[in-house]
Parts: C-alpha cells; structure tokens; sequence
C-alpha cells in the first residue's frame, strides 16, 4: 500500500479511495499506541454515516478508542476477519487490517482529510 | 511451605457424595416439594455445584486467603484508597444480636437502638460536611454521586430548569462521568489545568444556564487542595448551579475544612475508607450524601427523624426525594462500623486524624522526592503523586515495574497511571495509622529499588504466587467460569 | 517529621487551605471512648432493639432469616480477604481473585447462566444495571415492562435510576397474584427492550417464566428474571426458563439481615451479552511461566476507563458479602442447597395450611408459592401483626407498608428451616381472633423459650439445636 496515496483523519483513521467505495481502516499510529488490541467493534452493514459519526471501537487491556467516520455514506462491507485475529491490525494497519467500507454520498468529504506528510507532522506532535 | 493441593479450583477439589452442611429431617415431612408444588416449576436434576466437606473449604479458602496482600498483613499506601487500619472492635459490636440480627421490616419501635445509631450518624456527617442533610442510603461513593446528581436535577426540575450539563476536570475519578451519563447529563471535561488545578478560564467558558453541577474531588487527585474553591464555586453558583464534592479524600481535613464551608452543595463520604469499613477485598462501601438545607426535600429515602415530644426515631421518606437508590435503609454494617470509629474518636481525634495522615504524606514525600520527584505542589495533603517519567527515559523502568517490584519486598505497590495528568505517576498515600519505622523502611526500600538491575524489575514481581499475568490473553479469550474444559 | 519536612508545626501544613475555608472551632461530636466505654454504648443501644435471635422471624419481602453455617464467619472473618482492597494488583491478590472466579461460576452453576459479575450492590440496583443493560443490548431505550408482582422497592429503584432517561416503564398488573401472560402479551411492543420477571415473586407466588420469556424473544426484547438462590434447590434455573439476564438478592446466602445490607447484587447473563455487563469480571488466564492466574477482565467496560461511556458507575462492590456465598454454596453443594429449599418449602406449606385454618385467615392467591406466601386477613394485617408480636413473633410485612398501592389486609409470611412446627403452631395459635386472651400463658412460655434458644449470631433457632436442647432439660 502506498501511504502517500491515502487520505488521513485527525482521529487517526485512513481512507483509501475505490472509485465511490471508501475503505477505511486505523493507522499504525494509532495501533501502536493502544498497545496490544483486544477486541474490535464492528458497525452494522447497511448502516447510514455522517462525517464524524461514531462507526466502532478498538479495545485494548487499558484503553478503548472510538472509530469516527471520515467520510458519509453507507456501510458496504465490515471485515468480519479482525474479530478472530486482531494481530491483522498490527500487522498489517493498512491492507488485512481495514475495518469497513462506505458507499461514499458526498465525495467531497476527502477535501477535509490530511495527506501523509500533515498526518506524520500531527503524529509526532501528538508524541511528544 | 505452599499448600498448592488445597487451592486447586474448588471445582477440581469436589468428590461426589460430599457436603459441607447438614441440616435436619422436615418436622413437616407430609408436606414434600413434590406434593406442594407443581412439577413443572420444579427441577428435575441437582445443582451442578461442587461437592466438599467442611474442613476441604476451610482449607482451601484459608490457603486461598494467604495469597493476597492486606492491610492487617502489609504496608499498603494505595493512594486515593485510604487503606488504613480497620480497628477490631468494629467487626464484634457490628455483630452483636440486636444489630446484626435486625428484619428490615420489623416494627419501628422494635429498632429504636438501630434507629437512634443511624440518625446520629446522619447528624454527625452533617457536621463534618458543613451540610446538614444526609441521606445514608448510598451503597457506595459511585452510588452517593448518582443519588446526588438526581437531587441535582430534582431540585432544578422543581424551579422550572432544565440543565443538561455536568462539568468535571480531567483528573476526576472516572465514576464522576459515569455517574452523569448515568443520571442522564451530558458530561464536559475541562482541559490540564496548571499544576493540576482547574483552569477558572477554561471553566468559564462552559458555564451558562445550561450548567447543573460542577463535580471536584477537594483535596483533589493530585492531593492538593484546590486554591480557588471558593471562586469556583462563586462562579457556579451565579450561573444558577451547584458544585458536588466528591469526599474520596476527606481524610486530609476532618474537623479542619468543610466541604460546606469552601462551596460545595452536596457531597459524598466514602464510610468504608475515611471511617474504616474494612474493604473485603473490593466493597461493600457505604456512600451517604451531604447536601444543604434547600435540598433536604429532594435526598433519597427513607431517612430517619427524631421525634422531640416522643423521643421515638422514625423512618421517613422526603417530600420530594428522588425516590430509593438501593432496596432497605442502607449499607448498615458498614454505617455501624463507620459510627463506631466517629464514636471511638470523637470531634478532636477525627481532626488529629487528618493531622497525622497529612503529616504522615508530607513526610514520606520529602523524604521520597530525590528519587521519585512529584511535579505539582509545594506540600501536599494526605497523599502525594510522584512521577517516574526520568526512570523511564534514563533507565527504561516504568511506574509499573517499582509498582511490581515493591511486591517482593513485601510492600503492597501504590496506585499507579492515576491520575492521567501525571505521565507514569504513583499516587501514595501512607495514612495515618503507619508508624515512621514503616514510612522509612518504604523509602529505603524504593530507593534499593531503583538502584537495581532494570531488568530485575521489569520481571518483576518474583516472589509472589503468581508473576505478571497475560492480561492480553485474559481479554481476547476471556475465561470467565470455570468449566471441565477451560483447564489450561 | 517536621524537621524533614522543614516546617515547625503540623498547623504549617495546612497553610496550602485558604485561612477563610478553614474551621475556627472544634467538630460538634461527641468525645472519645474507650473500647470499653463504646461496648457498654454499643450493647445499650443494642438492647434496644429486637432482633431473631430473640424473636423467631416469620419475616420476609426480600430478606430473610436462614442459616448461617459458622465457616462462613471463619473465612470471611480473614484478615487477608476483609482488608484487602479491590485485586488491582494480581499478583498480590490470588486469593480474592480465584474466590471471585469461583463465585462467578458458582454463580453460573446456580443459575443456568453462561457468565457472572463478582457482584453488585443488592437486588434492587441489581434489576436496575439490567434493565440499562438491556437496552443496550438491544439498543431499544423507549420501553420497559415490568410485572406488577415485582418487589416494590425494586421497582422504585429502576424508577429513580430512570428519573431523566425518556424511557416508559410500564407496570403488567398481577391481580391474580401472578401475571397472566396475555397481559403481557398486551404490553409489550416491538420497541420493548426488556421485561422484568421476578419468580417466586413479591407475593411468594410462581411465574410463568418459561412462556413470558418466550413472548419477550418474540418481540426482539431480553427476559431478566429476578430469583431467590435458596429456591434454585428444588425450581427449575432461570437459565433453563429462557432467561437472558438472571439477577438476585444474595443475602440468603450466608449474610446476616443485619437491617437490610449490606447484601449482594447478583448478575449473570447469556454468553454473548458479556460486553454489555456491569461491574467486575475476573477471568482466568496464564503468568509468565505459563501458570494458571486470575486477573480482573475486560476492564474497559468499566468507569475508570471508559468514562462517561462505561457499562455503569459502579466501583466499589460487595466483595466481602460475594465471599460468604462462594463459602456457604461451596458448603452446602448441590444437597444442601436441595435440604434448605425443601426444608423452607414444606414448612412454609405447613404454615401455610395452618394459619389459613383460623378464622378470618386465608391465602390471598391460590397460586403454587415457595417458602413465603400472601395472607388475606379479615382483621387487616396490622391486627395479626400485633398478635403474633405479642406471642412472641415477627411476621410480615404488611403489603400495606411496602406499597401504597397494596390493600390493608394482606401480609407477607415467610418460612425458612430455621423455623419449626412448634413455632409455626404457637404462631397459628396467636393469631386466631378470639386467641390473644386464652393462650396468654402459652405464648409467654414460647416467648421465654424462644429467647433461650438463639443467642448466638447467625445460629437462630436451628431446631436442630433447639430439640437438643430440650431433651437435655428433660433428662436432667
């Protein structure tokens, strides 16, 4: 995957554009910093998204992280395969590792996203 | 010398046959279940339950009981828990007949004796508080900040307000936003203040009509007495709203500040840490609230009123209460336990109390402080929050490894990553009841500690029954009950 | 200590509170006492009262007077479990770990149910994580059905736990003393998120758990069933009834009444609801070297990590009152939670037959019941109260005092093995209409018997010890 390809939220999600169909998943970052993942919560297929709304949970022993959605739309596809191995997630954040796909409604929702290099300065800000 | 036969699971222990209790034949025999209750209602195979005797518990959970730390057993300065000595005289009155054997139903004039102790207790948490009307109800801190917000709202409803927001610092205890969106308030969390006090810029900012309670923890998270209370609660109280305090850490100030007093509204205690209802190993607690007088009307109930003319104790339940937060008065046990300890102490005893915890704080963070530096405040109250941040970055040694560490040592660990404003913090609080033999020997034996090989530490604990568990696995695999198979 | 510190008085410590914020006077407590002096108080106020040991307890509405074995006091009296704190700490916590585990699955074992907390508060706030945790589960947060036949104060908790939720609680009206289920059918709809069952109910009588349950899954709504445990030694298990979400009121197993707590909350669920519980999970997993240990689990359901989102606010539990059942169930296995129920049953069934034998005395519903039944008394249920109180016993409460809604002449009997069919004979005499004069001098004799008899704690008036005990005065 080529990561300057994706677009990026503050939230540390990342999409990656399929004609209308987003996919989206959480970045290394954001794995690495919930330390060892315990269990994902998937949105329903079907199910209607704004930007920002709540679409899923990433559960560590310690901590649990909201997905927020970058772009509206409907849910498509979930990765049903996460469930049984969270290790897809650290392993690989940005291929086996996608969480769900939106039918975007409103392209235009990409404009708002960060590209790599505003994400990476993000990051390291966050880091520090 | 581990008796590691006796503390197999119980359920490994069980040979069929066995019983730990024997009861008496039915002096009714002719009327058998199966006679008196229809077969549909009734079982027809026994409880799948385990089958030992008397003396296989006994020991099994006696063995069990030695692999725990305690407070009877060791030194135990978890911070924000106030594990002090629970005095022993508690456990025999709360046992007596006529206390422990009481039906919550029984007539009122049966329960005087119970009745005048509980009113008593209210009366004396009131002068504590500086608030005079208590409800004793709440099972638990959690419970008292619930039964308090709903007051909150009661009280609001009744003046034709509808405020939706509850607002409380980052470093609350986590039971403080629980407890709002459980009483149904959205839930505002302010920002870092500077050296851990709430930044009155910030929270104005969020004030308005909307605004029902400020919750804060005075003395708060950090052990610090927050330094504009006052302000603060001058701030709410002219945007129409109240300020909670929430009594975790009344131990610094018995007798010497009141909630009441400094702003605060309505508060919680937490009878089973201040006023030493023993922990048993996770509750039960007791939480009654505090509130003022013109929210009397609105606390839970039943709580009991003392009839001059008469001199007779009563059950009563407040013109407007919100209603019951538990079934029954309360966590009574544990309300005798705290009347006694107020009893035994009386009014100078709880402020020399405070006196000693904080003294008892402020030395071992002096003496600490070389080797575990605490970021925020001059002085502290009853407790104090290191940090470990220079270890971790110097040495790779985490909070966590001296918490684990401290254990083969024979010291139970201090709270650790709490509060979340101090990165890699340890929150010790010593309490009043350690003597300073005690207190140096904790401090010799962390500054030992630190001095080790770090990897010596991060394997840590190496003496304990158990070393650290794969909390990883307990959680995506979770083994919640025991059953023929899950043996690992 | 001051020196170190570098300051020349404990005052100095206290300067961090603003002068105006502090209290120029001292606290209006009363002075210190001696251990000696608060005996002498505590005993005083004791006398007081009056508790089983002295009057034999035909009270029940939630609470009730069983057995206590003495090994229940011995474990629980350990300094190593009561002071202890919440086992944050695994390593130095394996104790109250695998007794938690333990309680967990003994728990499950009792109640048909695939997963328990280590506790909550009682049975009341029990019921009401429940319903929450229904409508979460179901995502359904407009409507809750609960049965008229549930325990008052129960109802009235969920009430208040609801106070700003914009959610109706609809009450099915049990005239009949149990619900009929096509009053249930009636109320509920397909935005119902639960419906409440306690069985035996508040009444003493039994449900039709099996079928209401059935009628909630239907509608897409979870069946929560409130249980007595003691009665799960001869009914059948919520779990085999279709329960989703089992709760319950521990405190009959081996707490004392102690005026109404603390007891324990119990909540056990079907499997795939887990992630929706409230309270502490403790669940089994490996250490380094690969040895089976406990830890708490799945903390991030819990308040001091998800906040303002978490399952619920509890923190605090009922550890020590969830130690003493794991001991009494442990003692009592599957025989003995079989002897106390079938002891609790045919007394209670015994009672019942001869107290409805007076006149003016019948059952108020003709419904199956287990060890605690409703009385219709012509003489309105004070009357009786008084009389029995007068032979020496407590019996009730009155339906009256536990809601307003209830009529006057019914009253509450409960019957645990604790009570023997003198008791229940002597009771029975008391209170016939025309008995209070004519069996004066037997009830007084009764009175002084029975307060000979159970002195000790959580040992009343086992008749065991009891016939011992005369026996003994008769061969002497």
């Amino acid at each position: 995957m080529d990561l300057a390809s994706l677009k990026y939220a503050k939230s540390h999600e990342w999409v990656a554009v399929d004609g209308e169909i987003a996919t989206i998943g959480i970045t290394d970052f954001a794995v690495k910093a919930l330390t060892d993942l315990v269990y994902v919560d998937l949105p329903a297929v079907g199910g209607q998204l704004g930007v920002g709304d709540n679409c899923g949970e990433v559960e560590s022993v310690k901590a649990v992280s909201d997905l927020y959605a970058p772009v509206s739309g409907e849910i498509v596809e979930v990765n049903e395969e996460i469930s049984d191995n969270l290790d897809l997630l650290s392993d690989d954040a940005f291929g086996a590792g996608w969480i769900l796909k939106i039918k975007m409604s409103s392209p235009g929702d990409l404009d708002n996203l960060l590209d790599r290099t505003t994400y990476e300065q993000i990051c390291q800000n966050e880091d520090h | 010398m581990r008796n590691e036969q006796a503390t197999q699971l119980l359920f490994d222990l069980s040979v069929p046959g066995r019983c730990g209790a024997e009861y008496p034949e039915s002096d009714c025999p002719e009327f058998s279940s199966t006679a008196c209750i229809p077969a549909e209602f009734l079982s027809d195979t026994p409880l799948p339950l385990p089958e030992v005797n008397e003396p296989d518990v006994i020991r099994h959970f006696t063995n069990l009981s030695t692999l725990n730390m305690s407070v009877d057993t060791h030194y135990y300065p978890l911070g924000s828990c106030t594990m002090k000595y629970n005095p022993k005289r508690h456990e025999r009155l709360a046992a007596v007949p006529g206390l422990v054997d009481l039906h919550p139903w029984q007539a009122e004039e049966s329960l005087q004796g119970m009745l005048q102790i509980q009113y008593e207790m209210q009366q004396m948490l009131g002068e504590i508080a500086g608030l005079p009307a208590v409800s004793l109800q709440p099972a638990a801190g959690a419970q008292g900040e619930l039964a308090a917000l709903l007051v909150a709202s009661a009280y609001f409803q009744d003046k034709g307000e509808h405020r939706s927001k509850v607002i409380f610092p980052n470093s609350a205890h986590g039971t403080n936003p629980a407890s709002a969106a459980l009483a149904g308030f959205d839930c505002i969390q302010l920002g870092a203040g500077k050296n851990g006090f709430v930044d009155l810029d910030e929270l104005k900012e969020h004030l308005d009509d909307q605004t029902a309670v400020f919750m804060i923890t005075n003395p708060n998270t950090l052990g610090l007495f927050e330094p504009e209370i006052d302000e603060i609660s001058k701030m709410l109280h002219d945007v129409g709203g109240l300020v909670y305090i929430d009594g975790a850490n009344m131990n610094a100030i018995l007798g010497i500040a009141r909630p009441g007093d400094f702003g605060g509204d309505m508060m919680h205690y937490n009878v089973h840490k201040t006023f030493t209802g023993p922990h048993g190993a996770g509750g039960p607690g007791s939480g009654p609230i505090a509130v003022r007088d013109f929210l009397a009307d609105y606390l839970p109930g039943p709580v009991v009123a003392h009839d001059e003319e008469s001199g007779q104790y009563k059950l009563q339940t407040p013109p407007k209460s919100i209603g019951r937060v538990r079934s029954f008065f309360g966590n009574v046990g544990i309300l005798l336990r705290g009347y006694f300890y107020l009893r035994t102490l009386g009014g100078d005893g709880l402020k020399e109390l405070s006196e000693h915890a904080v003294l008892n704080a402020n030395y071992l963070k002096e003496k600490l402080k070389h080797v575990l530096p605490v970021p925020n405040g001059e002085r502290c109250m009853h407790e104090f929050v290191a940090s470990a941040q220079h270890l971790q970055k110097e040495l790779g040694v985490s909070a966590m490894d001296i918490a684990k560490r401290l254990l083969d040592y024979g010291f139970h660990a201090p709270t650790v990553y709490f509060p979340l404003v101090v990165p890699e913090a340890i929150m010790v609080e010593p309490t009043e009841t350690e003597s300073k033999a005690t207190l140096d020997a904790f401090v010799e034996t962390i500054e030992k500690i630190i001095a080790e090989d770090p990897e010596l530490l991060h394997t840590a604990p190496h003496s304990t029954p158990v070393s650290r568990p794969d909390d990883v696995k307990a959680a995506r695999n979770p083994i919640l009950c025991w059953s023929p198979v899950c043996d690992v | 200590m001051l020196d170190t510190i570098g300051v020349d008085s404990i005052e100095t410590l206290f300067d961090q509170i603003p002068e105006s914020l502090q209290l120029k006077r001292p606290l209006d407590i009363p002075p210190k006492l001696s251990e000696l002096e608060l005996e002498q108080v505590a005993r005083e106020l004791a006398a007081l009262n009056v508790g089983s040991s002295a009057r034999p307890c035909f009270l029940g509405g939630g609470v009730y007077d069983h057995f206590i074995p003495s090994a229940v006091d011995a474990i629980a009296g350990r300094s190593e479990y009561y002071t202890a704190y919440t086992p944050y700490q695994a390593e130095a916590s394996q104790g109250s770990l695998q007794t938690f585990f333990e309680f967990q699955t003994l728990v499950c074992q009792l109640t048909g149910m695939n997963v328990s907390n280590a506790s909550l508060y009682e049975g009341g706030t029990a019921v009401s994580e429940a319903v929450f945790m229904a409508m979460r589960c179901t995502k359904r947060h407009g409507r809750d059905d609960e049965l008229g036949s549930v325990h008052p104060e129960y109802r009235q908790v969920v009430e208040t736990y609801l106070g700003r939720m914009d959610c109706e609680l609809v009450i099915v009206p049990t005239p009949g003393g149990t619900v009929a289920p096509a009053a249930v059918e009636e109320a509920i709809d397909d935005k119902t998120a639960c419906v409440v069952i306690q069985h035996p109910n508040f009444y003493g009588c039994l449900e039709e758990v099996e079928q209401i349950s059935a009628m909630a899954h239907k509608h897409g709504a979870l069946s929560i069933v409130s249980f007595d445990p003691i009665s799960l030694g001869i009914l059948k298990r919520p779990g085999d009834l279709g329960a989703d979400i089992a709760v319950g009121e521990g405190q009959s197993l081996g707490t004392p009444m102690q005026y109404g707590g603390p007891f324990l909350g119990i909540l056990a669920c079907k499997q795939k609801f887990v992630r929706q519980m409230p309270g502490r999970l403790i669940g089994q997993t490996t250490d380094r070297n690969g040895k089976r240990c406990f830890v708490l689990n799945l903390q991030a359901r819990e308040q001091h990590i998800r906040r303002e989102k978490a399952t619920s606010n509890i923190c605090t539990n009922q550890g020590l009152i969830a130690i003493r059942a794991t001991v009494f169930m442990s003692l009592l296995g599957p025989a003995g939670m079989r002897q106390v129920a079938e002891l609790s049953c045919s007394k209670a069934h015994y009672a019942a037959q001869k107290l409805t034998e007076q006149d003016g005395i019948e059952l108020a519903f003709d419904q199956p019941f287990f060890k605690e039944f409703t009385l219709q008394c012509r003489d309105g249920a004070e009357v009786i109260i008084e009389r029995a109180k007068t032979a020496g016993f407590d019996i009730g409460p009155a339906l009256r005092r536990v809601s307003n809604s209830e009529s006057e002449d019914r009253l509450l009997v409960a019957v645990t093995e604790c009570r023997s069919r003198e008791e229940i004979d002597a009771l029975a005499n008391a209170i016939a209409s025309c008995a209070v004069d004519t069996i004066g001098g037997e009830a007084a004799e009764s009175q002084q018997e029975a307060a000979a008899c159970g002195s000790s704690v959580g040992a009343p008036h086992d008749p065991a010890l009891r016939s011992a005990r005369s026996s003994t005065r008769k061969t002497t």
